[in-house]
């Protein structure tokens, strides 16, 4: 390992502009005779539009043009579209409804746009936007998922009878009914997993740009997938064909998933340009983006665990009912389906599985996926009812998790996954040991003498990382390939770019991807360039999400850079008339084994390029690309504990310690992923303790819609974390990297509830454990 | 944030003569600024009077406290005379808010919006403070008259809070998860003649208000275990999706015992 190379902290290449304020988000955009928009949304959570009045507001000083849903519909703009097909267990198509990026004749929740106002400024474009008159005839409401499916339910689109989605089933159930019958022990739990808003630091924006002599289109937006941003709206939205449209998704400023998805708004920018000859900008404002960006999580789950006599797992049966909100968002059928119920094995030999999942349609924000996507869910309600199996049972939680753990690889489990590496008991002991597990009853004594009562919690998660192969998630209805591409360019002096179809907003690709060129070469960071977010530059790419740039993006990378090593190396043999096998790279050099004759790297590409001196036959120039379709997912996994102390007078939980032990695999930059671990705990912490979403179940209104309600994790509410990680090197990629990105998310919520419940000797408590409902369940 | 013309008086007068039914007196802004960002307030005029030299100074005179009205929390805060004769009171103004807040914000503007989940008014009806206008000077239980309702007339301004230092103060507050409000705060302090002062904040439903059991309990002995039997009523308590009724009244007790402790 070099200092520069895989394995080393290397400081971030990126932070500079970072923390100086220097970085180019696309509100920072600026274009000659850009304008700005403001969208007219619904104040209603669903309702008839009856008619809209913009006259009054058109006459209003700087505005250019107020547009709606019918002129949308009139120039061919397609519907939102939901991009993963899945089929109830019926065989029936999913229900899916219409969503119109402006809406024509319905609103089905607070935010849904129905017509944009474009103006010289913003002020005035919002200005006018408070006089566009609509007239809303309203129309019942539901917010709860449970209560949406009930007959008599407020009717959200008329494809989905009861809002029913798709009622969709994975596993054996006659196998798992038989256990259940026969088992020693059965835990049953109702566990719900709340609703989530993700509010990255840069909330979203878009800048259309019509260029009417060139019939060409531009997008500055707020992506974490270009490239299909482009394709999706070049093949379903008619915004325009692909040779047409270029998207850039520059600086962005976080997603976690929220900026996967292709929104109203980025279509109606473009479309708005081309319609008022203008450049068309918008930016999110706080309250937009908690009313109108995907929401995560929101599930209801009944969950039942049985056992044989000696404490083995027979059998897991899950019923859960999902709520999707008013729209089917990009990959939302795919989260509760295949990449949640396809992880209810855990970390466990359980037999047999039978998950089914009902998704609903409610008045509320879209719901799609978030920080680990259905592996939170998963993992939560897994690990809550492990650990509350083993009290029932009286046994030591980390021991009946040890005794059931898979030790076996591959393991094929009873839910579509094979997991192809792991050592379960590895991440269980550096997590104990690190937390002194065996200590804690000490701990808690001393902390009862203070008043407080301390809890631990443990949570085994497993998740699966890198999605995917495009074949299989191909066969289980998704709607793209996911693969990843790279290109590597060796320049005329030797610099390196590299571009990639990953995207980073915030997880430092251009340190990490320029690591691995300097592993390979010698060549320091310095000199090498990580191109992304540009479909006019890089080839088609799929994008950053599911803690895939690791284990799928990388991959692509070192593809391409074993295309350039191989010509690379030939050149080098030609110049110094040896055999190419001889040739080894390091240090910036090529050279001739156990000889002293080298090619510096420079005078390589030189070479390559003045093309005075090259092999018979060989094309000029070093430039090599690839792409990388995985074989597997990969498959992260860890234990995480949990030390709690709750104040019983007024119900407050304070965080004292958090222990994790991951198994991301390889790391590339340990540095990196600690900081990827240390923000999933954080938003993980976030859910169990601070973050509730909710509706008024009458009007729909979003009661949480700003900071004032809306409890975002601070500093002062985490601890210092006390992480390590295991090493299994995962077999599926080049590099043996697994991802690390969800991990923090999906592992942290059932420790920390665990631990509460522990503390405070009541296992009947909901995410987030409010300081009110503590209290409420100390109480009794 | 609609239009509107900022003002910048240097006098009394010249603020009061600026002021009427469309304008606002703007004293830090830390709740006027966001409302208007979010268009929920339009003032016409926005008065600013934090540069008002009259309305600025703290001055401590034997037990005799005056804050002028466009002091910032954290001048009160870092006030070594304040905090020489009303601990409590210093140590509520260093805890309302982030430092951000405490740099802009201003007890003349804090009180004459009664937020009830601010955290002076609960102080100044314990000390039994007086406010002072610029016509007038009042009691501050007359002073606060409802959820966000003082008794200021349009054109009047405060400017400055008086009163008499206590032998023992203290504070203590829950905060709001999310906001970082006072969900409740208690303020309590023990006079010279053995009168004990408990005011609450953030848990009314008609803003802060004293607690007279609590005075009672305490005034015969001053400590926390004082307040063990007190039962708190939750009917006239605010009750929102962060706190219930019953939770506050929990809370009032709990904050109350521990002011008691912290008391100094």
């Amino acid at each position: 390992m070099g200092v520069e190379g895989i394995g080393a902290r290397v400081a971030r290449k990126e932070d500079k502009r970072f923390i100086t304020g220097k970085g180019r988000y696309t509100d920072d955009m600026v274009v000659v005779g850009m304008k700005h928009a403001h969208f007219v949304r619904s104040p209603y959570a669903h309702a008839r539009i009856k008619s809209i009045d913009a006259s009054a507001a058109a006459r209003m000083p700087g505005v250019i043009g107020i547009l709606n849903g019918k002129q949308l519909t009139e120039d061919g703009i397609g519907n939102i579209i939901c991009g993963w097909m899945i089929h109830s267990k019926d065989g029936s198509p999913m229900n899916m409804g219409a969503w119109r990026p402006l809406a024509q004749d319905t609103v089905r929740y607070v935010g849904d746009a129905v017509a944009v106002v474009v103006a010289d400024t913003k002020a005035q474009a919002r200005d006018a936007a408070e006089a566009v008159v609509v007239d809303y005839e309203e129309l019942p409401v539901v917010t709860d998922a449970v209560k949406a499916m009930q007959d008599g339910a407020p009717q959200l689109h008329p494809e989905a009878k009861n809002n029913l989605i798709f009622d969709w089933e994975i596993g054996d159930s006659a196998a798992v009914e038989e256990a259940l019958k026969s088992a020693a022990h059965v835990t049953r739990m109702k566990i719900l997993n709340n609703r989530l808003v993700p509010n990255p630091m840069e909330p979203r924006a878009a800048l259309g740009i019509y260029d009417e002599a060139e019939d060409h289109y531009t997008c500055y937006t707020t992506s974490q997938n270009p490239h299909v941003a482009r394709l999706v709206m070049s093949a379903f939205y008619n915004v325009a064909p692909e040779n047409k449209l270029r998207v850039i998704a520059p600086d962005v400023g976080g997603g976690f998933g929220s900026k996967i998805y292709i929104y109203p708004e980025e279509i109606v920018c473009l479309w708005a340009s081309k319609r008022t000859g203008v450049p068309v900008k918008w930016n999110s404002d706080r309250t937009e983006a908690f009313l109108s960006d995907a929401h995560g999580r929101d599930h209801v789950t009944e969950v039942e665990l049985a056992f044989d006599e000696n404490n083995n797992m027979t059998a897991l049966k899950v019923d859960t009912i999902a709520n999707l909100g008013a729209y089917m968002s990009l990959f939302s059928s795919s989260v509760p389906t295949y990449l949640y119920a396809t992880l209810l094995s855990g970390q466990y030999r359980i037999p047999a599985i039978h998950g089914n999942v009902r998704t609903v349609y409610t008045n509320t924000a879209p719901v799609d996926a978030y920080r680990g996507a259905g592996r939170p869910e998963a993992t939560y309600l897994l690990e809550r009812i492990v650990e509350t199996a083993a009290r029932e049972l009286n046994v030591e939680p980390a021991e009946l998790r040890r005794q059931n753990f898979i030790r076996e690889f591959p393991y094929q489990t009873p839910v579509i996954m094979c997991y192809d590496a792991g050592d379960y008991e590895a991440s269980l002991e550096a997590a104990m040991k690190a937390a002194d597990y065996r200590g804690f009853p000490a701990r808690r004594d001393e902390a009862k003498s203070r008043g407080k009562l301390r809890g631990i919690g443990m949570s085994c998660y497993i998740e699966a990382c890198g999605i995917a192969p495009s074949q299989a998630v191909g066969s289980l209805g998704a709607g793209v390939g996911l693969w990843e591409s790279a290109e590597v360019r060796v320049n005329a002096v030797g610099t390196v770019e590299v571009l990639t179809g990953s995207h980073s907003h915030g997880q430092g690709h251009e340190t990490t991807f320029a690591q691995l060129v300097n592993d390979r070469f010698g060549l320091p960071i310095d000199q090498v360039s990580i191109v992304h977010g540009d479909t006019d530059k890089v080839q088609m790419g799929m994008g950053t999400y599911g803690s895939r740039s690791g284990a799928v993006g990388m991959s692509a990378i070192v593809k391409a850079l074993d295309k350039v090593e191989a010509k690379a190396k030939k050149i080098a043999a030609h110049l110094m008339e040896a055999d190419e096998s001889d040739i080894e790279i390091s240090g910036g050099e090529l050279k001739v084994k156990g000889t002293d004759k080298s090619v510096p790297w420079f005078q390589m590409a030189l070479a390559a390029y003045t093309a005075h001196n090259l092999p018979e036959g060989m094309e000029p120039g070093l430039k090599e690309g690839a792409f990388y379709d995985p074989t597997n997912f990969t498959f992260p996994a860890g234990c995480y504990i949990c030390e709690v102390e709750v104040d019983p007078e007024t119900g407050k939980t304070e965080v004292v310690q958090f222990v994790a032990a991951d198994d991301f695999g390889k790391i590339i930059n340990p540095m990196i992923v600690e900081g990827q671990v240390h923000g999933g705990i954080a938003q993980g912490i976030g859910q169990a303790l601070l973050e509730g979403t909710s509706y008024d179940p009458e009007t729909g209104q979003l009661l949480t819609a700003s900071y004032m309600d809306y409890t975002m994790p601070r500093a002062d509410d985490l601890p210092s974390f006390n992480i390590s990680t295991t090493e299994t090197v995962c077999p599926g990629n080049p590099l043996g990297i697994k991802g690390c990105g969800e991990a923090g998310a999906i592992g942290s919520p059932p420790a920390l509830m665990n631990a509460i419940t522990d503390a405070i000797g009541n296992n009947d408590l909901t995410m987030p454990a409010t300081p009110q409902k503590v209290w409420a369940a100390l109480q009794g | 944030m609609y239009a509107t013309t900022y003002h910048r008086p240097t006098s009394v007068d010249e603020a009061a003569k600026l002021a009427s039914e469309e304008a606002k007196y703007l004293s830090g802004g830390q709740t006027l600024l966001p409302t208007m960002k979010q268009r929920l307030a339009a003032p016409s005029d926005l008065i600013d009077l934090r540069h008002i030299d009259a309305l600025k100074g703290i001055t401590v005179e034997g037990g005799n406290v005056r804050i002028g009205a466009a002091c910032t929390h954290s001048e009160i805060a870092t006030s070594e005379a304040i905090k020489g004769v009303c601990p409590g009171f210093t140590y509520l103004a260093g805890h309302i808010g982030d430092p951000a807040v405490r740099h802009m914000g201003t007890i003349g503007g804090s009180i004459a919006n009664n937020d009830p989940a601010a955290d002076y008014p609960s102080a100044l009806l314990a000390l039994g403070a007086t406010i002072r206008t610029n016509t007038r000077s009042l009691a501050a239980e007359d002073f606060f008259t409802g959820l966000f309702e003082t008794a200021l007339d349009e054109r009047e301004m405060v400017t400055a809070v008086e009163f008499t230092a206590p032998d023992k103060s203290g504070y203590s507050k829950f905060r709001n998860p999310a906001s970082r409000y006072a969900m409740t705060g208690v303020f309590v302090c023990k006079r010279s003649d053995g009168s004990v002062g408990v005011g609450v904040a953030g848990a009314g439903s008609d803003g802060a208000f004293r607690s007279p059991d609590m005075e009672r309990a305490l005034a015969g002995d001053f400590t926390p275990a004082a307040l063990e039997n007190i039962s708190i009523d939750p009917s006239g308590l605010m009750s929102d999706m962060h706190a219930s009724a019953e939770y506050r009244a929990n809370l009032i007790k709990v904050m109350g015992k521990r002011a008691v402790q912290q008391a100094v």
